[in-house]
């Protein structure tokens, strides 16, 4: 606690400081620009020309060289300021968890504004529409992109396209037009403002703003449907909020007389062209980004550079050409996350996403920072308590009015109706942020009089919805019981039935004869798969990009990654200790179609969770399978073996390697292939040995827990049944301590989870003579080659 | 409703409304398209169902066309297949795709879930025997994966493995030295599935309105 206070007091200490220095530099510059006395030109000479001029006094060994670096300088701290301050904030978890970080953010942002207010008399840093609209909104709105969830959102569409484009236009047309009839009633008093104005007004304060909804809901797990609502609709009604933007100011600007049919429906001509235009251009960088990513395997270094060049490219091109940058910016986010997922190395995907989340969340800290600073500036203030009043009341009211107008037409057509809740939240969602600001600050004053007062009510009204409802947000939703989002991930079995599902719905929509939802989901997804992949991946991407197969391949590298780290935790990664007498031979026969099937599943790209160590075990090519003699056991299907071998070899490491080389980051493999050959012969024959007394008894048993249930019991698995009777069992006692759960060399780390993918093991190695024995699930369950695999990989969790 | 419906259909439909909860339209489009289907005869088989050319692309198209023909789907408390069906067992698959009517009963609402998950389960579960086990599952995962193409079947094997060890060790925990698993059973299966919104979810929408039209040159 007391730690807490002293980081906290120091953090303060160090705004301050930081920030009279800057404020101090900006005076002592001003100061060097005023007094150009000879001296000091003179001084300047002298380290330009380095004992030129004639009237110097002296070399100078230090100079303060203020204006060098002025720009740069002020960036870089005021990042580092924004940085510090998050830091601030996150001090206290209790405090964020009850307000949300935006609004902490700008109390300090609040605070640096007085500072420097103090210091300067006059507010010299100000969040300026350029550099909100360039520099500090496209990053957030990428990332945005970037991680949305697909298949939720164009599920979604439907609606979300009818919130953003209807409801936004609902908010304008009302708040603008309540505003203007209370103006005529005289609730406002007298200001300089006409209908025109308001509806600019209403159309710009209408606007959902994604980064306050991301803030804020960050904290709050809503189910993915009513979430996916809310952003969807932030992000899609910048093309609303631009058209009307623009059509309003352009009116505005021509005048009130000038205004007939041709204008309202070039107006409505515009908007099109904006919405579909900007989302043209942020889907043709899609299909450039991707491309691109297809071709740079031999610079894969710079290869995440590409991606947000290009994202930024996208953004800008759309604001060059008057279309809606925003949209544009996500649809490229949208469409390309797939394809360079996959065509980019793991290592890549992973810089990617973990830049994309540094820039977009550094923007969001410097966003909300500034927007505290820019209210400490009483020039923009003017006060009108009627305009700022009524703003906030329409804004409220037409906001939930609006959803549940739209909601109730909306669920005769949905296939899962949104709830009354669903509908409450998303309503009390609707947060407006700085893009609402940035706007407004963008307007003309000559021709907006009352720009200032427009300025002051924006920032209110933005205060209102980040802090206030930003506060209130987690103590309605739990208030009203709202579903939350999962929070286990699916189990595998799940993902299948997902799978199976979808399949039979379309199956059934097909003999039924209907045309649905799913019919379309169907087409497109065959389109997808033979087209677009084939134009936009890599080939060797191509193949490995199965959903399903992705996560199986996860599990398998999550295994082997623990049985790693078991097998240095304890020191070595053998596992063969004792000689068998298990009369198995082996002889190497499907070498050739190993070998084909490793690359494939090992394959270096897939899926967005990389993991760290899988380079390591790229290199895995122990070119043995296992065939055994069919004179010695009737083998019933040796493809089994070769299968479900797969992994284990994966997971196997040669005794020798190990022995001389023991590194905790460096595992190399085996290439001697006569080794690893008699090594698994050993396993083999190990493996067999447990089965055939495994047979003595009755089945064995299998306990194998998934990773999400984490108890701490031993395992049961090879339990009993082998270390009682294979006395000359292979692995030795050791590795059944180990297995044996919480005592023994695990430890508490054994007691955890058998992270499931023991699987594997299973029915390939199953002595296929007393399989027929034993009912044909069994094999699944034949624990006592689990027993024998690596059971580190029983660990950890990671 | 063609001219070849007789006054008699009319009522047998208004019956089958009743007991399935569809409305008149949709039995009658649904009618239609088993005419279309069945070339205008009384019974359906499973090489008219296997003709639909939109199937072709289907992954899981033999189990699907097979639940048709599964007595266990048709309302009947046998189990084994039939040759043929007839309109009124056609229904009777399809209401397993309705909708969840609004302002169900709790109870209600979780027998609509146990049918279609029965339905589900059914089209795992091949030979009837009340549990899926590991060649049932794997057959079934190797169909789904198969079209995938980049699959082999070996490593859906392994997969299908990986899924079935799962269920066993969330639904049976821990397990004696000796007892198997035999196979998921259908509360197994039902526990498997808890988290799933299936009564929203395996939903065909029964337009109101004849769309078999608009895919001319695709049916049939």
């Amino acid at each position: 606690m007391a730690c807490r206070t002293c980081l906290w007091l120091l953090g303060t200490t160090f705004f301050t400081c930081t920030v009279r220095l800057v404020v101090e530099g900006t005076e002592v510059g001003a100061t060097q620009e005023s007094h150009p006395e000879p001296g000091v030109v003179g001084s300047n000479h002298s380290q330009a020309g380095g004992g030129h001029g004639s009237s110097i006094s002296g070399i100078q060994i230090v100079t303060f060289k203020w204006h060098h670096v002025e720009a740069p300088y002020l960036i870089a701290l005021w990042i580092l300021v924004a940085g510090v301050s998050k830091m601030v904030v996150e001090l206290n978890h209790s405090l964020t968890s009850v307000i949300p970080e935006s609004a902490l953010l700008i109390i300090i942002g609040w605070i640096l504004g007085g500072i420097i207010y103090g210091a300067d008399k006059m507010q010299t840093f100000t969040l300026t529409p350029t550099v909100f609209f360039f520099y500090l909104l496209p990053q957030v709105i990428l990332d945005a992109g970037y991680f949305m969830p697909n298949k939720l959102f164009f599920s979604n569409m439907g609606a979300i396209l009818v919130y953003a484009v209807i409801g936004t236009c609902w908010n304008a047309a009302t708040v603008g037009l309540g505003l203007w009839g209370c103006w005529l009633g005289g609730a406002m008093g007298d200001i300089d403002i006409g209908l025109l104005q308001f509806l600019l007004f209403g159309s710009l304060i209408a606007a959902v703003d994604p980064v306050a909804v991301i803030a804020v809901f960050e904290e709050v797990h809503v189910n993915e449907v009513l979430f996916i609502m809310v952003f969807g609709e932030s992000l899609l009604n910048d093309g609303v909020t631009v058209v009307l933007f623009n059509v309003f100011d352009a009116f505005v600007s021509l005048g009130g007389a000038e205004i007939d049919a041709v204008e309202i429906i070039k107006g409505i001509i515009s908007f099109f062209v904006v919405a579909f235009g900007g989302s043209l251009v942020g889907i043709i960088f899609a299909l450039l980004i991707s491309l691109l990513t297809r071709c740079t395997k031999n610079i894969q270094i710079i290869e995440p550079g590409f991606i947000f060049i290009l994202g930024y490219l996208s953004y800008l091109t759309a604001e060059m050409l008057s279309l809606s940058a925003i949209l544009s910016i996500v649809f490229c986010g949208i469409c390309c996350q797939k394809y360079i997922n996959a065509n980019m190395d793991e290592r890549s995907v992973t810089t990617v996403r973990y830049v994309m989340k540094v820039l977009a969340n550094g923007s969001e800290t410097i966003i909300f920072v500034f927007l505290g600073i820019s209210a400490i500036d009483p020039a923009v203030w003017v006060w009108n308590t009627g305009f700022i009043l009524l703003t906030l009341l329409f804004i409220f009211v037409f906001r939930f009015i609006g959803v549940f107008l739209l909601t109730w037409i909306l669920n005769k057509y949905r296939l899962v109706p949104l709830e009354f809740i669903d509908q409450v939240v998303m309503s009390y969602g609707g947060l407006r942020g700085a893009v609402a600001y940035g706007l407004v600050a963008m307007l003309d004053e000559n021709k907006f009089k009352e720009k200032n007062l427009m300025v002051s009510t924006t920032l209110i009204v933005v205060y209102f919805t980040v802090m206030l409802q930003g506060i209130t947000m987690k103590p309605l939703v739990t208030w009203l019981k709202v579903k939350r989002a999962a929070v286990t991930e699916l189990t595998l079995a799940e993902k299948i039935q997902n799978r199976t599902f979808d399949h039979m719905l379309v199956a059934i929509e097909d003999i039924s004869g209907q045309i649905g939802h799913n019919y379309m989901r169907d087409k497109w997804h065959n389109f997808e798969e033979r087209w677009l992949c084939w134009f936009l991946m890599k080939p060797s991407a191509r193949k490995s990009r199965d959903y399903i197969f992705n996560i199986f391949h996860q599990l398998n590298l999550k295994d082997a990654m623990s049985y790693v780290k078991e097998g240095e935790r304890r020191g070595s990664l053998a596992f063969v200790r004792n000689e068998t007498k298990a009369d198995v031979d082996f002889n190497k026969k499907f070498r050739a179609s190993f070998s084909e099937i490793m690359p494939d599943i090992m394959a270096d790209n897939m899926g967005p969770d990389h993991v760290p160590l899988s380079s390591i075990l790229q290199d895995i090519v122990p070119s043995v399978c296992l065939d055994m003699h069919e004179q010695d056991l009737t083998m019933r299907e040796s493809e089994d073996f070769n299968a479900h071998h797969l992994l284990q070899q994966h997971l196997y490491r040669g005794r020798k390697q190990h022995r001389h080389r023991y590194s905790r980051s460096h595992l190399e493999t085996n290439r001697d292939e006569n080794e690893v050959q008699e090594i698994f012969q050993r396993t083999m024959r190990s493996r067999l040995e447990s089965f055939k007394s495994a047979k003595m008894g009755v089945a064995p048993a299998k306990k194998i827990q998934t990773k999400h249930q984490k108890k701490d019991k031993p395992q049961k698995m090879p339990n009993g049944n082998s270390s009682d009777k294979s006395k000359n069992h292979p692995y030795g006692d050791k590795d059944f301590e180990f297995s044996e759960g919480d005592g023994g060399s695990g430890g508490e780390a054994a007691g955890d989870l058998f992270p499931m993918r023991a699987y594997r093991v299973e029915a390939g190695i199953v002595n296929p003579a007393f399989m027929a024995e034993m009912d044909p699930m069994d094999n699944m369950q034949q624990i006592p080659h689990v027993a024998l695999l690596p059971q580190t990989l029983n660990s950890f969790d990671t | 409703m063609g001219a070849s419906q007789s006054a008699g259909t009319e009522h047998e439909f208004q019956d089958l409304a009743d007991r399935t909860g569809f409305s008149l339209e949709q039995i009658g489009n649904i009618n239609k398209r088993f005419r279309q289907l069945s070339n205008n005869e009384e019974t359906l088989s499973r090489e008219d169902l296997a003709s639909i050319p939109a199937l072709d692309n289907n992954p899981i198209r033999a189990q699907i066309i097979n639940a048709f023909f599964d007595k266990r789907n048709l309302h009947q408390n046998e189990t084994g297949t039939v040759q043929e069906i007839g309109f009124e067992e056609f229904l009777m698959v399809m209401t397993h795709f309705r909708p969840a009517a609004m302002g169900l009963t709790e109870e209600e609402r979780e027998n609509l879930r146990r049918e279609k998950l029965r339905f589900l389960f059914n089209m795992h579960d091949t030979d009837s025997d009340g549990t899926i086990n590991l060649e049932e599952y794997r057959r079934v995962v190797e169909e789904l994966l198969s079209k995938a193409g980049t699959i082999g079947q070996e490593t859906a094997k392994a997969i299908a493995d990986a899924a079935m060890l799962e269920v066993a060790s969330t639904t049976r925990g821990k397990m004696e030295p000796d007892e198997f698993y035999e196979g998921i059973t259908f509360e197994n299966f039902l526990q498997i599935l808890n988290t799933f919104d299936i009564e929203t979810r395996m939903h065909v929408r029964f337009l109101h309105m004849d769309t078999a039209t608009l895919r001319c040159g695709k049916s049939k």
